[in-house]
């Protein structure tokens, strides 16, 4: 099935459909773990994002074997760069979701409720 | 309701800066220079035909150095703010503290202390309802095991529910699969898609699968905790290493290359990666027990 469009543009959109639907979760709820949802799938959107910019028309992944060899790899391999730097994106993706989930929990303790106007103190 | 249409319109101009990408996106038919680069020399310099683990652990070593020390930090800190309190003396002590080291009004302190003390009368009569909700649960529990003719082992069983013979069973199946899966796609790194970060990432959900099918078994997290600081010292050892008898910090190529494809070459990258593997997959661990609390 051909669509029209080249696949990275529609992992393109996919993503950016992701990172909105994430700002907007973030933005309208008021309970602090689906603000932590919000962001996650922010950060997913944008990851896809990041990936599809490194794609190449045709191009396969960078790891050379039989189907790949090193004198076809700079015609046909996609763009190693984005792919390498994603796995760093979602690493600290995770680390920042842990931290916020620890926070949540935290402050659960503290006032028993998990709703974000609850928290006043740091108002201003 | 004056908030939702503000926030339509801030998602409306990220839709429109969004679309504007999209539009003048091209998808790339050459590789950028860069990347060219990359994959042109790669597989001569370090032989690893996984391109990605050369850029990650060789020519973005620093990046991936800075990351695990991220990873290590947020082990910590997860650590530190889910740390069991004594009571309910060192939460107020810790909130009036904040209070005081603003050095604002004199008439805060006791404001704070005011405060703690409804929290900690809110939270004595959540704790009582709580622990009566927990009577009703354990009494259906007991009900539900007697019925099973299944023996309770201890109270701190019988508080929780206990897990299905499916899963039980289903871990005993999956478990030893799931880490020599992930031990495979460690020591692949180099080789093929894996390395150290995923492979990590799978043996600490075999962990999690684990903890989920034994509610009541502890983790010893002191012994990897002794497992990732040495997995980390190993690292920067093989990068200074690197600096000593190669050409710079995290080089891998005092080791020898090999051929290209080999399970025994590109260098120091499998000890790296293997390293890398351990240290994620032990810092995952600790911060999934730390949450299980």
């Amino acid at each position: 099935m051909t669509t029209g469009l080249p696949v990275s543009t529609i992992l393109l959109i996919t993503g950016f459909a992701l990172a909105l639907i994430g700002i907007w979760g973030m933005l309208t709820h008021r309970n602090i773990l689906r603000i932590i949802i919000g962001f996650a799938v922010m950060d997913t959107g944008l990851h896809l994002v990041m990936v599809a910019t490194g794609y190449i028309t045709a191009g396969t992944a960078p790891i050379l074997d039989v189907a790949l060899s090193p004198a076809d790899a700079p015609h046909r391999a996609i763009d190693p760069i984005p792919s390498a730097l994603v796995v760093t994106a979602i690493v600290i993706g995770l680390s920042v979701t842990a931290v916020m989930l620890a926070y949540a929990i935290r402050l659960y303790a503290a006032k028993k409720t998990l709703s974000i106007d609850a928290f006043t103190e740091s108002k201003w | 309701m004056m908030r939702h249409i503000l926030v339509a319109i801030l998602v409306l101009l990220f839709g429109l800066i969004f679309a504007r990408m999209v539009g003048g996106y091209v998808e790339l038919d050459a590789l950028r220079p860069l990347a060219l680069d990359y994959v042109t020399r790669a597989p001569v310099e370090l032989g690893t035909p996984n391109i990605i683990t050369g850029i990650l652990i060789t020519y973005r070593g620093f990046d991936t150095l800075g990351e695990v020390a991220v990873l290590f930090m947020v082990a910590a800190s997860v650590g530190l703010l889910l740390k069991k309190d004594d009571g309910k003396a060192s939460v107020a002590k810790v909130s009036s503290d904040k209070v005081t080291g603003e050095k604002t009004a004199a008439a805060k302190p006791v404001l704070a202390r005011t405060e703690a003390a409804r929290a900690a009368a809110a939270r004595a009569a959540a704790a009582k309802a709580n622990a009566s909700a927990r009577a009703v649960t354990t009494g259906t529990m007991a009900v539900k095991s007697a019925r099973g003719a299944e023996p309770v082992e201890d109270e701190e069983t019988a508080s929780q529910r206990e897990p299905s013979e499916i899963v039980r069973t289903g871990t005993e199946v999956l478990l030893p699969l799931i880490f020599t899966f992930g031990a495979y796609v460690i020591v692949n790194g180099h080789l093929s898609a894996g390395g150290g970060f995923q492979g990590g990432a799978i043996v600490a959900s075999g962990v999690m699968l684990m903890l989920l099918s034994r509610p009541g078994m502890k983790l010893n997290v002191a012994l990897l905790s002794i497992v990732e600081s040495f997995a980390g010292v190993f690292y920067v050892c093989l990068g200074i290493l690197g600096l000593v008898l190669a050409g710079g910090f995290l080089d891998p190529r005092f080791l020898p290359i090999g051929t290209l494809g080999a399970f025994i070459s590109a260098g120091a990258i499998p000890i790296i990666s293997a390293l890398l593997g351990i240290k994620v997959g032990a810092e995952l661990s600790v911060i999934i027990d730390r949450f299980r609390s």
